[in-house]
C-alpha cells in the first residue's frame, strides 16, 4: 500500500495559526469571506486592505507563497467566466485598446475576480494551517451532523487504500499488454472501474462488520475537539471584525 | 463456568442465499487455552468465528462465552468479552489515527475521557505500539497495522481473542513480532489459520474444520503429523517441515 499523506492539504507547522482551534478558524474564515463579499466593488482600497491582511496571515501561518500560488489555480475556470463578462454584458460601453467593453461587465468581472480570489485565498489559508482531521473535528464541534463528518472521515481514511487498489489493477492490466490509447479500449478501463466499485462496496461491508464486532450500534462515539476559551475566540475573531470594519468604512466613504 | 471459556453446541448456519455453511459444531475451549482452527478455503472458518461474538446469529445450536449465552440481549457484553481481529487490517482500522481507532471499541462501551485514555495507552503498549497513537493507520507497515488491530480489541478488555489469519501478508519478522505479542497475552485465543507452523508454535491444541463440521480435534503436533488427515482436507505442511522434530 502506498505511503500516503493523511493531511494532504495542510502544510507543516508549527505556527500561531496552526495552534488555534480548528472550529474557531472555520467560523473566522466564514465571517471574513462574508465581510469581503459585502465590501462595495467601487472601493479598491478596501480590497487592498483585505489582500494585505490575508498575505500577512499566510506568512504568519508559514504557508509558502509557491503553495498558495499553485492552489489558486483552482480559480481559473471561474476567472474564464469573469473575463467573458465585459464582452457579453450590455449597457454603456468604454473603449479599451480598441475593444468596446461593457462598463457593467467590467465592474462585474472585477467584482468576481476580487471577491473570488480573496475568498479562495482565505479558505486556502484555513486548510493549509489545519490538518484535515482537525477540520472535521472542528465541523463536528460546530454541530455539523455527525453523519457528514463521518462520511468525510471515511473518505479521508480510504481514499489511499482505494487508490492503491486501482493502481494495482491498472498495473495488472498493463502487464497483460493492455495499452489504453484508443476509444475501443475503454471497455477494459470501464470494467476496472466497475470491479473497483464492487470491491469498495464489499470493503464497506467488511468495515461495517468489523465495527459491529467492536460494539458499534449506529452512532459514532463523539471525540469532538475541546472547546475554545473566550480569549481564543476573541483573538481569532479580530480578523473578520477588522475586515467588517473595512467594509463598513468603504460603504461610508461612498456615502 | 469460568470467565474466558467458550462452549459451542450444535451450531448450524445457512447464509440468506440458502448456502449451508455450518452443519452442527461442538467445541469447548477452556479459559486461557490457545486453539488453532485449521481448514481449507471455504470450510466455514470465518463464518464460525463470526458466531462467537454474535455478528452472525446461529440458525440452530448455542454459543456461550464465560457462561453467557450469545443472544440479542447480551450482545454488548458478548462483544466486550470476545474480540475479533479481522484478516485485513484495512477493514478494521478505519479511523483517521491509531489512537482514535483503539478508542473506538471502549468508547462504544461507554468509556470516556480519563477512563478511556489509559485503556488506549495500555492496549497500544501491550502490542509494542505505544509510540504510534498519532499516526495514520495507512502509514504503518503491514506488521504494525496488524498489531494495532490487535490493540483495538485489547482496549475492550476481552476474555477471548479471535484472530482470523493473523500471519497473512506478513514478512517473517513481522510474523515473529506478532507471535511474541500473542504469547504474552493472558487470554483465551482462537486462531483461524492456514499457516500450520504458526498454529503449531502458538497453539497447543488444534481443531480441523471442513465442510461445516469439526473433523479432528487434538494436540496440534499430533494433528499435523497425520499426513493422511491433512491431505484429505486440502492441507499440507510446508516443504521440509516435520512436526515431530519441533
Amino acid at each position: 500500500m502506498g505511503a500516503g499523506h493523511l493531511h494532504p492539504l495542510s502544510v507543516p507547522g508549527p505556527s500561531p495559526l496552526h495552534a488555534l482551534r480548528s472550529h474557531t478558524k472555520v467560523v473566522a474564515t466564514l465571517l471574513f469571506v462574508l465581510a469581503v463579499v459585502t465590501t462595495p466593488r467601487e472601493a479598491f482600497w478596501a480590497y487592498g486592505v483585505h489582500a494585505f491582511v490575508l498575505i500577512g496571515l499566510a506568512r504568519l501561518g508559514r504557508v509558502p507563497a509557491r503553495v498558495m500560488a499553485r492552489r489558486m489555480v483552482l480559480e481559473l475556470p471561474f476567472l474564464a467566466f469573469a473575463v467573458l463578462l465585459p464582452f457579453v454584458a450590455r449597457g454603456p460601453e468604454v473603449e479599451v485598446l480598441g475593444l468596446a467593453l461593457s462598463q457593467d461587465g467590467l465592474w462585474a468581472a472585477w467584482n468576481v475576480l476580487a471577491k473570488g480570489t480573496l475568498g479562495l485565498a482565505a479558505s486556502l489559508v484555513l486548510v493549509a494551517t489545519t490538518p484535515t482531521v482537525d477540520l472535521l473535528l472542528g465541523l463536528e464541534r460546530l454541530r455539523v451532523p455527525p453523519v457528514f463528518t463521518a462520511i468525510a472521515s471515511f473518505m479521508l481514511r480510504y481514499v489511499e487504500v482505494i487508490a492503491a487498489e486501482l493502481r494495482r489493477m491498472q498495473v495488472a492490466r498493463i502487464s497483460r499488454g493492455h495499452d489504453p490509447r484508443w476509444i475501443w479500449q475503454l471497455q477494459a478501463m470501464a470494467s476496472t472501474v466497475g470491479a473497483l466499485f464492487v470491491r469498495t462496496f464489499e470493503r464497506g461491508e467488511r468495515v461495517h462488520l468489523a465495527m459491529v464486532a467492536r460494539g458499534y450500534e449506529g452512532t459514532m462515539p463523539s471525540t469532538g475537539a475541546p472547546a475554545a476559551t473566550v480569549v481564543e475566540w476573541s483573538t481569532v475573531l479580530l480578523v473578520p471584525m477588522a475586515a467588517a470594519l473595512v467594509s463598513v468604512a468603504a460603504w461610508g466613504a461612498l456615502g | 463456568m469460568t470467565a474466558g471459556s467458550l462452549r459451542v453446541r450444535g451450531l448450524a448456519y445457512a447464509y440468506p442465499s440458502g448456502r449451508q455453511a455450518l452443519y452442527g459444531i461442538d467445541l469447548d475451549v477452556a479459559a486461557g487455552e490457545r486453539v488453532a482452527v485449521l481448514g481449507p478455503n471455504g470450510a466455514g472458518k470465518t463464518t464460525f468465528v463470526l458466531h462467537l461474538n454474535g455478528v452472525l446469529t446461529a440458525g440452530a445450536g448455542t454459543v456461550t462465552v464465560g457462561g453467557l449465552a450469545v443472544e440479542k440481549a447480551n450482545l454488548r457484553e458478548v462483544r466486550r468479552r470476545v474480540g475479533i481481529v479481522f484478516q485485513d487490517p484495512d477493514d478494521q482500522l478505519f479511523m483517521p489515527t491509531v489512537h482514535d481507532d483503539v478508542a473506538f471499541g471502549p468508547a462504544n462501551l461507554g468509556h470516556r475521557g480519563d477512563d478511556l485514555e489509559p485503556r488506549v495507552a495500555t492496549a497500544l503498549d501491550r502490542v509494542g505500539m505505544g509510540h504510534a497513537g498519532d499516526r495514520a493507520p495507512h502509514r504503518l507497515s503491514a506488521g504494525e497495522r496488524r498489531r494495532v488491530a490487535v490493540a483495538t480489541v485489547l482496549a475492550m478488555d476481552p476474555e477471548v481473542l479471535v484472530l482470523d489469519e493473523p500471519s497473512s501478508h506478513l514478512d517473517p519478522m513481522a510474523r515473529r513480532e506478532l507471535a511474541d505479542v500473542i504469547r504474552t497475552l493472558d487470554l483465551t485465543v482462537v486462531m483461524v489459520t492456514h499457516d500450520l507452523p504458526y498454529a503449531m508454535e502458538l497453539c497447543e491444541r488444534a481443531v480441523l474444520l471442513d465442510d461445516g463440521v469439526i473433523v479432528a480435534d487434538g494436540p496440534t503436533n499430533e494433528l499435523l503429523a497425520d499426513e493422511a488427515l491433512l491431505h484429505a482436507h486440502r492441507l499440507e505442511l510446508p516443504f521440509g517441515f516435520r512436526p515431530t522434530s519441533v
